[in-house]
C-alpha cells in the first residue's frame, strides 16, 4: 500500500517535472526541470530492486548529461533569455495527434494483461552483473561491451573533430 | 515489489514517451529538442526494466540493455552538442527553424 | 512465279544508277515466266476437249485463326488469270522499256522504277489470287501503287492534289468492295474463289444459307457491293473522275496504269465473279450493261470537246472499258448467251496493247512539243515518223477497222450485244462512231492540222529539259531547240505494240476463254459487221473533212451547240457537283463540328489532366521544407500508423 503510493507520488514527479521542461520557455529552467524527471527515474529504478541501474542513471544522466546540457547552453546563448515558443497551431496540431495516437497506446497498454513470471529472480548484485558483462558464453555481454567501447572512442573523436574551431588558412 | 504491477510501470512509461514526442516535435531550442530526446530515451529504458523484472526475472538482459543505452545516450549527446555548436558557429542561431536550407 | 517474286524486290529503291536496267530485267523474266506458263497451259490444255482445269500451284497458310479458319496466300492459274498475267507482264515490260528513255533525265528515276515494280508486283498478285481476300488486299496495293505513281511529280500541286482525289475515290468504291466481300464470304463461309463459286451456286446450299434485304437477296447485295469496288478502280459513271485528273502523272505511269491494267481491274473481277453473278444475279448483269454503255456514250461525248491529248485518251480510256463492262452486262451463263463473257476479255486484251501503244506516243510527242495541249500540235507527220505510223495504226485499231485486231473485239462485243439487249446494242453502235469520230480528231489535229512550227524559247533560257541531251544533239544554236522525236528505247515498244496490234485479231479466243472454262464456238458474221465499220467509216469522214486542213468549220459547229458544247468540254460539271457535296456537306457540317469537339473537349480533358498533375504536385512539393521538426512528424505519423495496422489487423 505504501509502495503504490510512494510510486504514484514519484510518478506524478516524474511526467510533472518532463511535462513543464517540454513548456517552459525559459531554457535553464526547462533543463533543471529535466533533471528532476531524471532523479524520478532513479527513484522508480530503486523502487523496482535494480539499484545498479539507479547509480549508473544518477551518475551518468544526471552527473554528466544534463551538466553537459548546461554547459552548451551557456556556450550558444544568453541563458537568461526567453527562448521562442512554438506556433500555437502548431502546438495544438502536434498534441492533437499526439493525443489520439497516444490514447490509442495507452488503451493498448492497460487493455493487455501480462503474466507475471513466477521464475525465480536473479539478484541482480554487482557480482552477477560483472561476470555476466563480460561473459563468453550464450548470455554474456561481451560483445556488446567492447562494442559500446569502440562507439564510445568514436564518439569521442567525432566530438573533437566536429567542434574544432576552424582553422584560418594562411 | 509485486504491488506496483507492470501496467502502472508501462503506462507511466508510455506517458513520458508521450511527452518527449511533443516536446521534440514542438521547441524551437535545438538544446531542448535534445533534452526531450534524453526524455524519450528514459521512459525506454524504464521500459526494458519493467520487462526484465516482471517477465523475465531469471536473466539480466533488460538490465544490461538499459546499460548500455545510456551509454549510447550519452556518447550520442555529446556527439549532439558539439553539432549544435558548429551549427551555431554557421549560423549564429540555435532555432531549429535556422536549419532549412535542404528544403525544395 | 519466281519472276512474281522478283518483282517484288524490284521494289527496292535508291539505286541510282542500276535502276532502269534492272527494271527492264525483272519484268523481262516475269514477262518470259508468264508467257511460258500461257504457252504450257493453253498448250496442254488445247489436246483435251473439256474444260480448263484451275490450278492452284502455291497456297500457303498465311494467318492462322484456328477452327479451320485460316487466310491463305496463294496463286491460282485458270484461263483468266494467265491472259491477265500476261497482258501484265507484257505491257510493263514494254513500259519499262521505254521508261529508259523517257526518264532518262529524270533525278528521282530510282524511286519511278521501284514504283513501277511495285505496281506490278501488286497486279500481278491481284490476277492470280486464288480467294477473295488476298484479291482486295492486292487491290488495296495497287490502289497505293497507283497514287504514288500518279504523283511522281509531287512539287506539281495538280499532280498531287489528282492522286488524292484518285486515292480517295478509289477508297471509297473498295468500302463497297469490302462489305461485298465479307457478305459474300459469309454465306459461303470461305474465301477460296473456287469453293465460293461452288457453293453458292448449290441450290441446296443458298436456299438455306440466304436470306433477303429490301427486297433483293444477299447474294445479290453482296455482288452489287462488289461491283461499286469495280466501279471505283474501273471509272464508271460516277466514280469516272479521277481518271482524266490522273494524267498528271508521267505518261508512261499512263501507258501502264489506265490503259492497260489497273482500270481493268474491275472488269477482271466481274469476271472472275461471273460464275456468281450469271446464275443468281441476272438483273443486276442488267444494270451493269446499262451503268457500262451510259458510262461509254457519256465519256465518248466529253473526249469530243476536250483539247489536252492525254485527257482525249483518258475518256477513251474510260468509254472503252464501258465497253467492256458491257459485255460482261450483256453475257449470261450457257453457251451461246456467254459470247460477251469472252467479247470482254478480247476487247480488254486487244486494247490493254493499242491503248498502251496510244499512250506512248502521246508520250513521244509530248515529248517533242513540250506542251499537251492541241493547240502547239500540228503537222508532226514529217518529222516524227515512226510515232505518227503507231498513231495511225491505233486510232484504225480503236476505231475498229478491219482487219486490225480491234475490229474483231469490238465486233464480238457488239454480236453479242445484239443478241443480249437491243437497247445497249444500239447506244454502242453510236459510241462507236463517236469513237471513230474523237480519235481521228484527234489524229488530224496532231498530224495534218498545221504546219508545225518550231518555237523558240528563247525565255525559258537553259532550264528546259531539251538540252540535256537525248543523246543525239550535241550542238544546238542559243534560243532555238532541237526537236527529237525520242531515242530508240522509246521508240521500240511503240514498234511492237503496232505489230501485235496488226496481228493479235486473229488469236481464237473463244477456243480460250469462256465463262464456264471450256471452249465456244464462235462465228464470224461477215454481214453483221457492215453497220459498225460503216458507222466508223463516216465518223473518219466527218474528222477529215473538219480537221484536216486548218479551217474554221469545227469551231462554227462548236458554235451552233454552244451550251452542249460547253457543258461537254466542261465534263458535264460532275467535278463541281462533287466538290459542293464535299466541301459544303461534309466539311461543314461534319466536319467542323467534330474538329471542334476534338480540340476543346478530348484535348481540353488530355491538357487538364496534364495541369491538375502539376498542380497536385507543386502542392505535395510544399512538405519537402526542410525543417527537422516536420519530418519528424511525419516519421511519427508513419510510425503509429503502423502500430495501427499492426494493432487491427493483425491480432
Amino acid at each position: 500500500m505504501e509502495t503504490k503510493i510512494i510510486f504514484y507520488i514519484v510518478s506524478l514527479v516524474i511526467l510533472g517535472a518532463a511535462l513543464f521542461s517540454v513548456i517552459t520557455s525559459k531554457v535553464l529552467h526547462a533543463a533543471v526541470f529535466l533533471l528532476f524527471s531524471l532523479l524520478g527515474i532513479a527513484g522508480i529504478y530503486f523502487m523496482l530492486d535494480y539499484e545498479f541501474i539507479a547509480a549508473v542513471q544518477i551518475s551518468v544522466y544526471v552527473g554528466g548529461i544534463v551538466v553537459l546540457v548546461i554547459f552548451s547552453v551557456f556556450l550558444t546563448q544568453e541563458a537568461g533569455e526567453h527562448m521562442q515558443l512554438p506556433k500555437i497551431g502548431r502546438a495544438l496540431a502536434t498534441a492533437g495527434i499526439l493525443g489520439i495516437t497516444g490514447w490509442y497506446l495507452i488503451q493498448t497498454i492497460a487493455g493487455f494483461s501480462f503474466k507475471h513470471s513466477a521464475e525465480i529472480a536473479i539478484a541482480p548484485t554487482m557480482k552477477t552483473i560483472g561476470s555476466q558483462l563480460l561473459d563468453t558464453n550464450k548470455f554474456g555481454f561481451i560483445i556488446p561491451f567492447e562494442g559500446v567501447s569502440f562507439l564510445l572512442l568514436a564518439a569521442l573523436i567525432g566530438c573533437i573533430v566536429i567542434a574544432l574551431k576552424p582553422t584560418k588558412k594562411i | 515489489m509485486s504491488a506496483i504491477g507492470l501496467n502502472d510501470i508501462l503506462l507511466l512509461s508510455g506517458l513520458l514517451f508521450i511527452i518527449g514526442i511533443y516536446g521534440f516535435l514542438t521547441r524551437r531550442n535545438l538544446i531542448t529538442m535534445l533534452m526531450s530526446i534524453e526524455l524519450i530515451l528514459n521512459s525506454v529504458n524504464l521500459n526494458f526494466v519493467a520487462f526484465n523484472k516482471y517477465l523475465h526475472p531469471n536473466n539480466l538482459d533488460g538490465l544490461f540493455f538499459t546499460l548500455f543505452i545510456i551509454t549510447i545516450a550519452a556518447a550520442e549527446a555529446a556527439v549532439a552538442i558539439a553539432i549544435i555548436i558548429n551549427l551555431y558557429r554557421q549560423t549564429k542561431s540555435v532555432d531549429v527553424n535556422d536549419g532549412n536550407s535542404m528544403h525544395y | 512465279m519466281a519472276a512474281f517474286l522478283l518483282n517484288g524486290l524490284v521494289f527496292r529503291p535508291y539505286y541510282k544508277a542500276l535502276a532502269g536496267p534492272i527494271g527492264v530485267l525483272a519484268m523481262l523474266g516475269s514477262f518470259f515466266f508468264a508467257t511460258y506458263t500461257a504457252w504450257m497451259y493453253f498448250g496442254a490444255g488445247a489436246a483435251l476437249p473439256a474444260h480448263f482445269s484451275t490450278l492452284t500451284p502455291i497456297k500457303m497458310d498465311w494467318l492462322n485463326f484456328g477452327h479451320g479458319l485460316s487466310i491463305q496466300l496463294g496463286v491460282q492459274l485458270d484461263p483468266l488469270s494467265v491472259l491477265m498475267l500476261v497482258v501484265v507482264t507484257f505491257i510493263s515490260l514494254l513500259v519499262n522499256i521505254y521508261s529508259l528513255g523517257y526518264m532518262q533525265d529524270e533525278p528521282r528515276k530510282a524511286t519511278y522504277f521501284s514504283f513501277l515494280g511495285l505496281f506490278t508486283f501488286s497486279m500481278l498478285g491481284l490476277v492470280m489470287a486464288p480467294n477473295i481476300l488476298q484479291l482486295y488486299i492486292f487491290w488495296e496495293l495497287v490502289g497505293v501503287s497507283s497514287f504514288l505513281l500518279i504523283s511522281f511529280y509531287y512539287e506539281k500541286r495538280s499532280a498531287s492534289a489528282a492522286a488524292k482525289k484518285a486515292f480517295i475515290v478509289t477508297r471509297f468504291a473498295d468500302l463497297g468492295l469490302l462489305i461485298g466481300v465479307l457478305i459474300l464470304s459469309n454465306i459461303s463461309h470461305t474465301l477460296d474463289f473456287t469453293t465460293m463459286i461452288e457453293r453458292l451456286n448449290d441450290p441446296h446450299f443458298s436456299t438455306a444459307a440466304i436470306g433477303s434485304f429490301m427486297g433483293l437477296s444477299i447474294v445479290t447485295w453482296g455482288l452489287a457491293l462488289v461491283f461499286i469496288g469495280g466501279v471505283g478502280k474501273s471509272a464508271m459513271f460516277p466514280l469516272h473522275i479521277w481518271l482524266p485528273d490522273a494524267m498528271e502523272g508521267p505518261t508512261p505511269v499512263s501507258a501502264l496504269i489506265h490503259a492497260a491494267t489497273m482500270v481493268v481491274a474491275g472488269v477482271f473481277l466481274l469476271a472472275r465473279l461471273f460464275p456468281l453473278f450469271g446464275p443468281l444475279a441476272p438483273h443486276l448483269l442488267t444494270g451493269i450493261g446499262y451503268i457500262g454503255v451510259g458510262t461509254s456514250f457519256i465519256a465518248a461525248i466529253i473526249a469530243c470537246t476536250q483539247t489536252d491529248i492525254k485527257r482525249v485518251l483518258a475518256y477513251s480510256t474510260i468509254s472503252q472499258i464501258g465497253f467492256m463492262i458491257f459485255a460482261i452486262g450483256v453475257a449470261r451463263p450457257g453457251a451461246e448467251e456467254s459470247l460477251g463473257y469472252t467479247a470482254s476479255l478480247f476487247h480488254l486484251f486487244t486494247h490493254a496493247l493499242f491503248k498502251a501503244m496510244l499512250f506512248l506516243c502521246a508520250g513521244s510527242i509530248i515529248h517533242y512539243v513540250h506542251s499537251n495541249e492541241l493547240s502547239a500540235m500540228g503537222g508532226l507527220r514529217k518529222k516524227m515518223p515512226i510515232t505518227h505510223l503507231s498513231f495511225l495504226i491505233g486510232c484504225l485499231a480503236i476505231a475498229g477497222v478491219p482487219p486490225l485486231s480491234g475490229f474483231f473485239s469490238k465486233e464480238e462485243i457488239l454480236l453479242a450485244a445484239f443478241n443480249g439487249n437491243k437497247i445497249i446494242y444500239w447506244l454502242g453502235l453510236i459510241t462507236a462512231g463517236l469513237t471513230s469520230f474523237y480519235m481521228f480528231r484527234l489524229y488530224f489535229s496532231i498530224f495534218w492540222n498545221k504546219e508545225f512550227m518550231a518555237v523558240s524559247h528563247q525565255d525559258h533560257g537553259p532550264s528546259t529539259i531539251l538540252e540535256k541531251g537525248n543523246g543525239h544533239n550535241g550542238k544546238e544554236n542559243e534560243g532555238i531547240e532541237h526537236h527529237t522525236e525520242g531515242t530508240a528505247t522509246m521508240k521500240l515498244p511503240l514498234v511492237i505494240l503496232a505489230v501485235f496490234t496488226l496481228v493479235v485479231g486473229f488469236i481464237p479466243f473463244g477456243n480460250l476463254f469462256a465463262a464456264d472454262n471450256g471452249h465456244l464456238e464462235s462465228s464470224f458474221h461477215l454481214l453483221f459487221s457492215i453497220a459498225p465499220v460503216a458507222l466508223s467509216l463516216l465518223g473518219i469522214g466527218i474528222a477529215i473533212g473538219l480537221y484536216k486542213n486548218q479551217n474554221g468549220k469545227s469551231d462554227r459547229i462548236a458554235q451552233q451547240l454552244n451550251v452542249l458544247y460547253q457543258a461537254a468540254k466542261n465534263k458535264f460539271y460532275i467535278d463541281e457537283l462533287y466538290l459542293f457535296v464535299t466541301k459544303k456537306i461534309i466539311f461543314n457540317l461534319i466536319g467542323r463540328p467534330a474538329a471542334w469537339f476534338d480540340k476543346t473537349i478530348i484535348d481540353g480533358a488530355m491538357n487538364g489532366m496534364g495541369n491538375i498533375t502539376s498542380l497536385v504536385s507543386s502542392k505535395i512539393k510544399g512538405l519537402q521544407s526542410g525543417q527537422v521538426q516536420d519530418y519528424s512528424l511525419y516519421f511519427y505519423l508513419g510510425m503509429s500508423g503502423l502500430a495501427f495496422l499492426l494493432m487491427y489487423l493483425w491480432i
